[in-house]
C-alpha cells in the first residue's frame, strides 16, 4: 500500500512538472518571440503558399512547420499567438482572481450582511447562463481583445467568490482567528494577516485553472472571428484558417491545435497537481 | 400535496427567472452605442423616414413606456425583424430549434452510455489496471473542453479515417421529404433509414464532441456511488446468495446509486446545450448556436435578442425538468 502511495506521489509529481515545464516554455518563447521566431509572422509570400513541413516531400527548409495558405510561416504565427495567448491569460486570470477572490474573503469572513448581499448576487449571477451572457456582452460592446477580457472577468469571478467564501469562513471559525482577535488584532487586518495567506494556496490553484479557460475562450473567439483582426497571429485564428484548408494543408490545423491542446491541458493539470500537493490529506 | 407545492414554487421561480432575463437582454440592448432605426434604413434616408421608423418601433416613448410595449410583443410571439435576414425572428429561430434540439439529445444520450459503459466496466473490475485507464481516460476528457475535441475528432474522424462528415447537418444534394425541421426524427417516421443514415454520418462527430466531457463526468460519478454501494450490506447479501458479480452490479446495486448521477446529468446537460453554439460552428451545423454567432457577428440586435430569450426558456425548461422528476424519484421529497 505504501509502494502505491509512493508510485500515485512520483507520477503526479511527473505531472506537475511537466506542465510547468510546457509553460515555462511557453513564457520564454513569448518574450523573447522577435527573437526567436525564424521569419515575421505577418510576411505573406504568395509563391510559398501552402507548403508542408519540413520532413514531407515538396518543403522548402525555412519554413520548418510549413506555411499558410498566404504563404505566412506556421512556427512563427504558432510562437507569437503564444504572446496574445498568454497576455490574454495572465490578464484576464489576474483580475477574476482578484476581483472574485477579495468579494469572497469578504463574505466569508465577516459574514452577517456583507455575506447576505456577495451572496444572493452570486447567485442570481450563476443562474444566467454562461454561453448567454458572452454572446450578449460581445454583441454588446463589439469584439476585440478588451471584450475577451472583459467578458471573462465578468463571467468567472463567482468561481473565485464561491470556494474562497466557504474556505474563508472554514478558517474564521479556527481558534487562531479567535486567538488573533484577543490578542488585540484588528478585523481587517486579521483576514489579511491571518486568513488570507490560508486561503492563498486554493487561490493559486483556482488561478491557474482560471489561465487555462482564458486560453481557451479566447482561442474560441478568435476562432469564429470575435477576437483580433485576423491579419494578428493568434492560435484560434490559425485553427480556423485550418479548419477550411484541412484537405489541402493540415499542418495549418494541426501545429496550433497541438499547441492549444498541450497548453490548456497543462494548465488544467498544473492545477489538479497543486491541489493534491496542498491538500493536508493526500500530504 | 407537498408535490403541487413543490410544482407551483418551480413554476414561479422559473417565471421569475425568464422576466429577468428578459429584462436584462432589453436594457442590454437598450444601451448598445449606435441607433438601432439607423443600422435599419438604407444611407440616404431623409430625417422624415427617420422619425417615421423611430415612432413605428415607438422609440421614441420612454424606457419603461418602451419595455411594456416589447414585452406584450415578445409574450404574443412578436421578436421582431431580423436585420440582416429580413425575417421574423421567431420564424428564423423556431426553424433552427429543432436541429440543435436532435444534436443535444443525440449527444445526450451518447453522454449516457459512454459514461455508464465506463462506470459499470470500472466497478467491475476495480482496482485491476483498466479502472486505472477508465480513471486516467476520465481526467484527460475533463481537462480538455469540447472545442478542442471537435478539432481532434476532425483530424482522426473526418481525414485520417474519412468514416464521418465533418460539415453540415445533411448532404446538399439529398432530396429531402420532410415538412418539418426535426429530420432525424422524421427520416425514423417515415422509414426512410438512408436518409438517417446520411443524418447520423453528420451528426455523429459533433454529439461526439459534445458528450465526451459529460460522459467523462458520469463516469466519475456514477463509479464513485457505486463502488460506496458494494459494501452495504444488502449488496453482500445478494453475493452470498451466489449472483453473479455483473448482475450484482446491474440489479442491485445500480438502483440505488443512480440518483445522484441523474441529478447531475440535468444540471450537466443545460451545459451541453451551451456547448452547441461553438461545436455547431465548429461543424458547420445548421442549428441555433451557429446562428447565433453569425448575429453577435453582424450585431443583428433583434435576432440576437430572440436566440438569447429562446436559449434562456429552453435552459429554465431543462432546470424545471430535472427539479421535478427529482421530486417525484426522491421519496424523502415526495412525502415532504
Amino acid at each position: 500500500m505504501a509502494d502505491g502511495r509512493a508510485l500515485i506521489c512520483r507520477r503526479a509529481g511527473l505531472r506537475l512538472w511537466l506542465s510547468l515545464g510546457w509553460l515555462a516554455l511557453l513564457v520564454v518563447v513569448a518574450v523573447l518571440a522577435p527573437w526567436v521566431a525564424p521569419k515575421n509572422p505577418l510576411e505573406q509570400d504568395l509563391f510559398s503558399g501552402r507548403l508542408p513541413p519540413f520532413w514531407v516531400h515538396g518543403a522548402d527548409p525555412a519554413f520548418l512547420l510549413g506555411t499558410d495558405s498566404l504563404g505566412r510561416d506556421v512556427l512563427s504565427r504558432i510562437i507569437f499567438g503564444t504572446r496574445i495567448a498568454l497576455a490574454v491569460a495572465l490578464i484576464s486570470g489576474t483580475l477574476t482572481c482578484v476581483i472574485g477572490a477579495s468579494l469572497g474573503l469578504l463574505a466569508g469572513f465577516y459574514r452577517g450582511w456583507v455575506d447576505i448581499v456577495i451572496s444572493r448576487f452570486i447567485d442570481i449571477w450563476m443562474a444566467f447562463p454562461p454561453v448567454l451572457f458572452s454572446i450578449l456582452l460581445i454583441a454588446v460592446i463589439g469584439p476585440g481583445l478588451f471584450s475577451i477580457i472583459l467578458a471573462i472577468v465578468v463571467i468567472d469571478w463567482t468561481r473565485f467568490a464561491r470556494v474562497v467564501r466557504a474556505e474563508a469562513m472554514a478558517q474564521g471559525a479556527m481558534d487562531y482567528v479567535a486567538s488573533a482577535r484577543v490578542a488585540g488584532r484588528g478585523r481587517f487586518s486579521t483576514m489579511l494577516r491571518e486568513i488570507l495567506p490560508n486561503v492563498l494556496p486554493i487561490i493559486v490553484v483556482l488561478l491557474t485553472l482560471e489561465m487555462g479557460i482564458a486560453v481557451i475562450v479566447e482561442a474560441i473567439l478568435s476562432f469564429v472571428n470575435l477576437s483580433i483582426s485576423t491579419d494578428d497571429p493568434t492560435w484560434g485564428g490559425m485553427i480556423s484558417e485550418g479548419r477550411t484548408s484541412i484537405h489541402q494543408a493540415w499542418w495549418v490545423l494541426v501545429f496550433p491545435l497541438i499547441t492549444l491542446f498541450l497548453t490548456v491541458l497543462s494548465f488544467s493539470q498544473l492545477g489538479e497537481g497543486l491541489k493534491d500537493r496542498f491538500d493536508p490529506v493526500l500530504r | 400535496m407537498t408535490l403541487v407545492r413543490t410544482l407551483l414554487l418551480r413554476l414561479m421561480t422559473t417565471a421569475v427567472t425568464l422576466f429577468g432575463v428578459a429584462v436584462i437582454v432589453f436594457f442590454v440592448i437598450r444601451v448598445v452605442p449606435g441607433n438601432p432605426v439607423a443600422m435599419m434604413l438604407p444611407p440616404g434616408a431623409t430625417a422624415e423616414d427617420v422619425a417615421r421608423l423611430t415612432a413605428l418601433y415607438g422609440l421614441d416613448k420612454s424606457i419603461p413606456q418602451q419595455f411594456v410595449i416589447w414585452g406584450a410583443g415578445v409574450l404574443h410571439g412578436d421578436f421582431g425583424t431580423s436585420i440582416t435576414l429580413r425575417q421574423p425572428v421567431l420564424a428564423l429561430v423556431l426553424g433552427r430549434l429543432p436541429a440543435t434540439l436532435e444534436l443535444s439529445v443525440l449527444a445526450l444520450v451518447m453522454a449516457v452510455l459512454m459514461g455508464g459503459a465506463a462506470a459499470l466496466t470500472g466497478t467491475r473490475l476495480r482496482e485491476t489496471r483498466v479502472e486505472g485507464g477508465i480513471d486516467v481516460a476520465n481526467g484527460m476528457a475533463l481537462s480538455v473542453p469540447d472545442f478542442l475535441w471537435g478539432l481532434v475528432l476532425i483530424l482522426v474522424f473526418g481525414v485520417l479515417l474519412p468514416v464521418f462528415q465533418i460539415s453540415g447537418r445533411v448532404t446538399p444534394s439529398l432530396h429531402l421529404p420532410f415538412v418539418t425541421n426535426f429530420y432525424l426524427v422524421e427520416s425514423l417516421v417515415r422509414l426512410r433509414f438512408d436518409l438517417t443514415r446520411d443524418l447520423l454520418a453528420h451528426m455523429f462527430l459533433p454529439a461526439f464532441a459534445l458528450a465526451i466531457p459529460l460522459a467523462a463526468i458520469i463516469g466519475q460519478l456514477l463509479k464513485q456511488s457505486l463502488k460506496e454501494t458494494m459494501h452495504l450490506d444488502y449488496v453482500t447479501l445478494a453475493r452470498t446468495q451466489g449472483y453473479s458479480e455483473a448482475r450484482v452490479i446491474w440489479r442491485e446495486a445500480l438502483p440505488n446509486a443512480i440518483l445522484p448521477t441523474l441529478t447531475l446529468v440535468g444540471v450537466q446537460f443545460t451545459f451541453l446545450i451551451g456547448g452547441t453554439v461553438i461545436i455547431e460552428r465548429l461543424f458547420s451545423y445548421e442549428g441555433l448556436g451557429n446562428m447565433a454567432i453569425d448575429a453577435v457577428i453582424n450585431r443583428d440586435l433583434p435576432l440576437i435578442q430572440g436566440i438569447v430569450i429562446l436559449f434562456a426558456v429552453i435552459f429554465t425548461g431543462v432546470n424545471l425538468v430535472v427539479d421535478l422528476t427529482y421530486a417525484a424519484l426522491n421519496p424523502r421529497l415526495r412525502h415532504g
